[in-house]
């Protein structure tokens, strides 16, 4: 197994020994100068691939508040709610779910504040395990429009089983709406149901999640693009 | 007579001999030979919790939208600073060989992912995770949870005190062992490079055998995963140390785009 031990090797200056580590405040000049550079020679590098989340992540990852993006007694509250379901059409209750989405006036909030909600921002950020009937929770503001397009919230699937997690896309639909339109839900044509939370009482809309099979939810991978 | 030895005998699910198991995951490597993966493999049967839980339609190739090039905000209103000693969390020290792990998080250019969220968590040294469902008969340590967080440094640096954590048993086939790993989860600048995978320790002699491992098709992806020893980073009298850098790219996708056709 000696080549296990190289995944390392030939990566000029990537090794370099960090300057600061996290939490740590003082920093020299060059570092901070540093920091703020690109590193040089270093285009191109290798992603690190995904491994499943496992089945043990129940009491590292999700948080105390994590599916109240806003409290459940705000006026403007939304409930988005659904169930995971695996290629039998079995509940996967050991799922976790993240949303991350704009607030109402679709605005990309960019506050900390996610793991210590009594702080009362909303962070746009939420994170829930699926219940062991495989439904979830969250309690949230209807996501506002970012420019002219349809309301949505990204969600992200992890679960055992799942060697990387899945991005899609809930576009909200309230009674007496008609159903919303833009690229991706054009594209896909008749399988742009599996992308609707609907409204299915005042103030919830369902949001089901299916990995595999009948009705299987659009799952989305993306093109290159620079981040922000 | 029928000699019931002269008989195939259907095999149990979960109690395939590891050789099985090692065939299917070559067959499955040999059919990827000459393809780019990035990432493990969703549809993956040697992983056997993986066959009912990946999607068999084609994911649908989108351009990022604004929501999806950000990522959440997180600061010190978040994570505290001792969060990321996994040794100092209980009233006395675990039991196991402490560890110090350190490293870098960047993007495909190399620049730094700063004042991001990394969580972590791991079994203890015996290989027992402080989870109700771990239900591996080895002891629980009263000094030892094994969950930490840290927010990367602006240079993406992050640093985590902890103990090496044992190799387990799992149930996915007959004698079945996890290499000793810590869970990884990580925000990138975007939410498109949202990664949550799983850290190795070098020399492992379980590499071969781990179907969650070796659901990434390809040496040098797997190889990734692998930190590296490092003498400067081991702390004299107290800690070994080893390295880790992690890259968050932009993109998702696992196997070039042209190069699909199996579904």
């Amino acid at each position: 197994m000696s080549t296990e031990d190289t995944g390392h090797g030939g990566r000029p200056g990537f090794d370099t020994p960090a300057g600061a580590v996290a939490g740590q405040e003082h920093r020299t000049a060059a570092e901070a100068l540093a920091d703020e550079q690109p590193l040089e020679g270093l285009p191109n590098l290798a992603q690190t691939p995904s491994q499943t989340v496992g089945p043990f992540f129940g009491y590292a990852l999700p948080f105390a508040g994590g599916a109240e993006l806003v409290p459940a007694g705000r006026p403007d509250a939304v409930v988005l709610h659904g169930i995971v379901l695996d290629g039998a059409g079995d509940p996967v209750p050991d799922a976790l779910l993240e949303l991350w989405q704009p607030d109402a006036a679709g605005v990309l909030p960019h506050v900390a504040g996610s793991r210590r909600r009594s702080l009362g921002r909303f962070t746009g950020f939420g994170r829930t395990g699926t219940e062991a009937d495989g439904e979830y929770a969250f309690t949230t503001l209807l996501p506002g429009a970012v420019g002219d397009g349809p309301r949505w919230a990204l969600v992200t699937v992890f679960a055992r089983g799942l060697s990387h997690h899945l991005f899609t896309r809930a576009y909200f639909v309230a009674d007496g709406e008609p159903d919303p339109s833009d690229a991706l839900l054009d594209r896909v044509g008749a399988r742009s149901r599996t992308l609707l939370a609907r409204q299915d009482g005042p103030g919830s809309y369902r949001f089901d999640v299916r990995l595999q099979g009948d009705g299987e939810t659009v799952f989305l991978d993306y093109r290159e693009a620079p981040a922000r | 007579m029928t000699d019931p030895q002269q008989r195939p005998v259907a095999i149990p699910p979960g109690e395939e001999p590891q050789a099985a198991l090692s065939t299917e995951i070559a067959a499955v490597h040999e059919g990827a030979a000459g393809r780019t993966a990035r990432h493990a493999l969703r549809d993956f049967p040697p992983y056997r919790s993986s066959v009912l839980r990946h999607p068999t339609h084609e994911l649908v190739t989108v351009d990022p939208e604004e929501i999806e090039l950000v990522s959440p905000a997180f600061g010190h209103v978040d994570v505290d600073p001792y969060e990321s000693d996994l040794t100092i969390q209980h009233a006395g020290e675990p039991l196991g060989s402490r560890i110090v792990v350190e490293g870098r998080v960047v993007d495909g250019e190399g620049r730094p992912v700063a004042g991001q969220l990394l969580e972590v968590w791991q079994a203890n040294a015996s290989g027992r995770y402080a989870h109700k469902r771990d239900q591996h008969p080895a002891p629980l340590d009263p000094n030892f949870t094994g969950v930490g967080r840290t927010l990367t440094g602006p240079d993406g640096s992050y640093r985590f005190v902890t103990v090496k954590p044992g190799p387990y048993p799992w149930r996915n086939h007959r004698n079945a062992w996890r290499p000793a790993h810590i869970h990884f989860s990580l925000f990138g600048t975007a939410f498109v490079q949202r990664l949550v995978t799983q850290m190795y320790f070098p020399g492992d002699p379980l590499f071969a055998l781990d179907p969650i491992y070796q659901s990434i098709p390809g040496q040098a992806a797997r190889d990734r995963l692998v930190a590296r020893y490092d003498h400067d980073l081991t702390v004299p009298e107290w800690a070994l140390g080893y390295r880790w850098d992690i890259v968050l790219t932009g993109a998702t996708a696992t196997w070039r785009e042209d190069e699909h056709g199996e579904h």
